[in-house]
C-alpha cells in the first residue's frame, strides 16, 4: 500500500527536526502531530513521549525527520538524518524535505526489516496529505446513520480509518499545551506553538459557573420538591394538570432547566450539546416572550383586546344564529319538526346559560388577561400554550355540544345497526362475538321494526346536528393542533446545533474531502484534506431535542371511521389517560 | 496528464469527459453536463408571465405581475443553486478511497467522499427504463459480512453518460482498484 503521511498545514514552515506523532499500521499512515526543532537532547524527548503517551493512550512516537532548508541537503547532512534513525528507532522511517520557498516536496520512506529481501532496506511510494490541525482537533464526525441491527459491539470497526486520525488528534491535546515561550527542554511546533489560545471571557464564564449552577441548582430543586408535594395529586388539581398545555409545558422547561444547571458535568460531546441547545432554546424563549409583552403593553393592545373579548366570547350569538337556522328548514332539507324544536332549544338554553357567565366575568376580563400576560415573561411557548387553554376554555361550550351531538348519534347509529340485524333476521352473539341467526317472537318483530323506522326517519335530524357541531369541534382543534405546532417547533429545535453549523462549519464534520495540490512528475502527490460539513437537515435530525411527543394518534383511515361512527375523537392523548 | 474527449448522454446532449493522471494512485474524471439553453429558459418565463397577465386582466389586481416576476426570479435562482448540476468528478486515490463532487450552476458544491476499505468494487450496472440505460456504481462492503452488499451507489446520476464513456471511466477505476487489491496488507 501506498503510505500515507498525514501533515499538519501549520508546520509547513517550520524549521528542520524530528517528526513526532502516531504509525497507524493497518492503513499504513502516519499521522505527524509535532515537529521538535533541533538542538535537542534525545533522553529528554524520549521522555516527554512517554508522558504523552501515558496520559493521552495514544502510541506517540518519533516517525523521523523534517528538513526544510535552503537548498537541496548535502551528504553530510543526509547521513546525520539517516543516523538519527539508530538513536529512534521507528519502522518505516520517514525523510520529509522542503526547499525553503518552493511548492515541491520529497518524501522517502524506508523499512528496516524486510524479511525478504536481506540486506537492503526498502523504500515505499509516499502520498502526502496535509491537514488543518486545529479544525481537525475541533471537529466531531459524525458518520452515516448506522443501521438498526448493528450495536454497540462494532464501535472497534468504525474507529478505522479517518475516524482514526480525528482520534488521534482530538486525544493528543497533551503535546499542544507547550508553545514557544515555554522555557521546556523540548521545542515543539503545532498549532499552538505561536500562543496557547484562550479567551478571557470564557475562563470567566467557567470559573462563575460553578457557583451559579450550584444556586440555581439549589432553587430549582425546591421549586420541584414544591410541585411534587401531596396536593397537587388530589384529583381535581391533578386532572387539571394533565389537561391543561400550560402545565406540561411548565413542567418540561423545569425538566430542562435541572438539566442545564445541574452540577455535574457533561459526559460527552452530545451531552455538551444538548444542553447548549435547551440553554439556547430557553433564552430565545425568554427574549420571544419579552417581545411580546413589550407589544402587548404599548398602546394599550391589552385594553382593546379585553373589549374585543367580550363580543367575541359572545361567538354565542352566532351560535344562535346557527341554531336558529337549523331548526327552520337549513339548505332546504326537510327537518323532523319536534326533534328538531327539542335539540334546538335544548342547545339554546345552554348558549343562554353561557352568554350569562361570560357577562358575570367580563369587568375582571381584564386584569386577568394583565396577569396572564405576565407570564409572557417565562417565555413566548408559556404564552402560546395559555393561549391555547383559553381558547379550550372559551370554546368548551362547543365541546360539550359536540359530545351531546355526538353521543346521541352514536346511540342511534349503533340503534339502527342492531334493528337491522332483527330486520333480517340475525341477532351479534357476544359469547361468539360473531352474527348469528336468530329465531324471533312477532311482537319482538313488530316492535322492532317500528322502532327501527322511527330512528331511521330521525337520522337525517340527529345526523345534521352532529355535523355541525363536529365541524365547530374539528375546527377549534385545528387552532390549537397549529398553536401546539409552534410551541413544539420553539421547544425541539436545535438552534445551537444550526448556529454552529452556520459559523463554525468545521465543529460538526459528516466527513472529508480531498484537493490535488499543484503536481509534479516524479514528486510525492500532494493532498489537502478538509472537512466536509454536516448538512443542515442532519444537524436538526440529529441534535433535535425531545418534546412533549403527543403526536395524534390516529390516522386519517381511523379518524374517518371514527366520525362515522359518532365515536368520540380525543386528538392529544396525554401520557396519564386511560379512559376513552 | 490531462485528457478531454467528447461523448454524448442518454437524451443526446453533449458532454465533456476530462481525464486527469495525477499519478499511478490517483485518477480524476470530470464530466461537464450541456449548460442550461437559453430557449427553455425564455420559454419558461414567457409562459408564466403571460399566464399573470391573463389573471391580471380578470383580476385587475397589480400585485399579481410583481408575484410573478418575484416567483420567477427566486425559481431560477432556486433552480441554479439546487437542481442544475454543471459538472460532476470522480477522484479515485490509490488505498483512500472515491470521492464524487458536483458542481451546481451557482458555484455550490456537494462532496462524498467513500473510504477504500468500505468499496468493493466498481462495476456498470443495467437498468431497464422505458428503454435499456447503464449507469456506473460503486459497491459497499457490508461490515458485519464482508462478502455481501450493502449498498449500491451510482456515479454520474445528473450527466447519464452513454456505456462508451462509462467503459473508459470502468477501465481506469480497475485499473487502480487491482494495483490497490495487489499491495493492500488488510484481508
Amino acid at each position: 500500500m501506498v503510505l500515507k503521511a498525514f501533515f499538519p498545514t501549520c508546520c509547513a514552515s517550520a524549521d528542520s527536526g524530528l517528526l513526532v506523532g502516531r504509525w497507524v499500521p493497518e492503513q499504513s499512515s502516519a499521522v505527524v502531530l509535532a515537529v521538535v526543532h533541533f538542538p535537542f537532547i534525545p533522553i529528554q524527548v524520549k521522555e516527554l513521549l512517554a508522558q504523552v503517551r501515558q496520559a493521552s493512550r495514544v502510541g506517540v512516537a518519533v516517525l523521523g525527520t523534517w528538513c526544510h532548508c535552503q537548498q537541496e541537503p548535502e551528504e553530510s547532512l543526509g547521513h546525520f538524518l539517516e543516523g538519527l534513525g539508530a538513536v529512534f528507532p521507528h519502522d518505516p522511517w520517514l525523510q520529509l524535505c522542503r526547499e525553503r520557498g518552493s511548492q515541491f516536496w520529497s518524501c522517502k520512506a524506508t523499512h528496516r526489516q524486510v524479511p525478504a529481501a536481506p540486506g537492503a532496506a526498502s523504500e515505499d511510494q509516499v502520498m502526502l496529505i496535509f491537514y488543518d490541525q486545529r479544525k481537525v482537533l475541533l471537529s466531531q464526525l459524525h458518520p452515516p446513520a448506522a443501521l438498526p441491527d448493528h450495536q454497540a459491539g462494532d464501535a472497534s470497526a468504525s474507529t478505522g480509518g479517518l475516524a482514526a486520525i480525528f482520534d488521534t488528534v482530538a486525544r493528543s491535546e497533551l503535546l499542544f499545551r507547550s508553545d514557544r515561550f515555554d522555557e521546556g527542554p523540548v521545542r515543539l511546533s503545532h498549532w499552538q506553538s505561536e500562543g496557547v489560545e484562550a479567551s478571557i471571557l470564557v475562563e470567566l464564564a467557567k470559573r462563575a459557573s460553578g457557583p451559579v449552577c450550584l444556586l440555581l441548582a439549589c432553587l430549582l430543586s425546591l421549586v420541584s420538591a414544591a410541585s411534587a408535594c401531596r396536593v397537587f395529586k388530589l384529583w381535581p388539581l391533578s386532572f387539571l394538570g394533565s389537561k391543561l398545555s400550560t402545565c406540561e409545558q411548565l413542567r418540561l422547561r423545569l425538566e430542562q432547566l435541572t438539566l442545564i444547571f445541574s452540577t455535574q458535568k457533561a459526559t460527552g460531546p452530545t451531552e455538551l450539546m444538548r444542553k447548549a441547545n435547551m440553554l439556547v432554546s430557553v433564552l430565545l424563549d425568554v427574549a420571544l416572550g419579552l417581545v411580546l409583552l413589550s407589544w402587548l403593553h404599548r398602546k394599550n393592545r391589552l385594553g382593546q383586546l379585553a373589549d374585543a373579548l367580550v363580543p367575541v366570547a359572545d361567538v354565542a350569538e352566532e351560535l344562535q344564529h346557527l341554531l336558529q337556522w337549523l331548526m327552520g328548514a337549513p339548505a332546504g332539507l326537510k327537518m323532523n319538526r319536534a326533534l328538531d324544536q327539542v335539540l334546538g332549544r335544548f342547545f339554546l338554553y345552554h348558549i343562554h346559560l353561557w352568554i350569562s357567565y361570560i357577562h358575570l366575568m367580563s369587568p375582571f376580563i381584564e386584569h386577568i388577561l394583565w396577569h396572564v400576560g405576565l407570564s409572557a415573561c417565562l417565555g413566548l411557548t408559556v404564552a402560546l400554550s395559555i393561549l391555547s387553554d383559553i381558547i379550550a376554555l372559551l370554546t368548551f361550550h362547543i365541546y360539550c355540544f359536540y359530545v351531546y351531538g355526538a353521543r346521541l348519534y352514536c346511540l342511534k347509529v349503533y340503534g339502527l345497526s342492531s334493528l337491522w340485524r332483527l330486520f333480517r333476521g340475525k341477532k351479534w352473539n357476544v359469547l361468539r362475538q360473531r352474527v348469528d341467526s336468530c329465531s324471533y317472537d312477532l311482537d319482538q318483530l313488530f316492535i322492532g321494526t317500528l322502532l327501527f323506522t322511527i330512528l331511521v326517519f330521525l337520522l337525517p335530524t340527529t345526523a345534521l346536528y352532529y355535523l355541525v357541531f363536529t365541524l365547530l369541534r374539528l375546527l377549534v382543534v385545528a387552532v390549537q393542533g397549529l398553536i401546539r405546532l409552534l410551541v413544539d417547533m420553539v421547544n425541539s429545535l436545535p438552534l445551537y446545533s444550526l448556529g454552529l453549523r452556520l459559523c463554525r462549519p468545521y465543529r460538526l464534520a459528516a466527513g472529508v474531502k480531498f484537493r490535488v495540490l499543484e503536481h509534479q512528475a516524479g514528486r510525492p502527490l500532494r493532498l489537502l484534506m478538509q472537512i466536509n460539513p454536516l448538512p443542515y437537515s442532519r444537524v436538526v435530525h440529529t441534535y433535535r431535542l425531545p418534546s412533549c411527543g403527543c403526536r395524534p394518534r390516529h390516522s386519517w383511515g381511523s379518524l374517518c371511521r371514527k366520525l362515522f361512527l359518532g365515536e368520540l375523537i380525543y386528538p392529544w392523548r396525554q401520557r396519564e389517560d386511560k379512559q376513552d | 496528464m490531462e485528457e478531454e474527449q467528447k461523448f454524448s448522454d442518454i437524451c443526446g446532449g453533449r458532454l465533456a469527459l476530462q481525464r486527469r493522471y495525477y499519478s499511478p494512485s490517483c485518477r480524476e474524471f470530470c464530466l461537464s453536463c450541456p449548460r442550461l439553453s437559453l430557449r427553455s429558459l425564455t420559454a419558461v418565463t414567457c409562459t408564466v408571465w403571460l399566464a399573470a397577465y391573463g389573471l391580471f386582466t380578470l383580476c385587475e389586481n397589480s400585485m399579481i405581475l410583481s408575484a410573478a416576476i418575484f416567483i420567477t426570479l427566486l425559481g431560477l435562482l432556486g433552480y441554479l443553486h439546487f437542481v442544475k448540476i454543471d459538472q460532476e468528478t470522480l477522484l479515485i486515490i490509490d488505498s483512500l478511497g472515491i470521492q464524487m463532487t458536483s458542481s451546481y450552476a451557482s458555484g455550490k458544491e456537494t462532496t462524498t467522499f467513500i473510504e477504500m476499505g468500505k468499496v468493493k468494487d466498481v462495476v456498470i450496472n443495467e437498468a431497464i427504463y422505458m428503454k435499456v440505460i447503464y449507469y456506473l456504481c460503486i459497491l459497499l462492503k457490508d461490515p458485519m459480512e464482508p462478502h455481501e452488499i450493502s449498498q449500491v451507489v451510482p456515479v454520474f446520476q445528473s450527466s447519464k453518460p452513454r456505456l462508451d464513456c462509462l467503459i473508459e471511466v470502468y477501465r481506469s477505476c480497475q485499473e487502480i482498484l487491482a494495483h490497490e487489491k495487489g499491495t493492500s496488507t488488510s484481508p
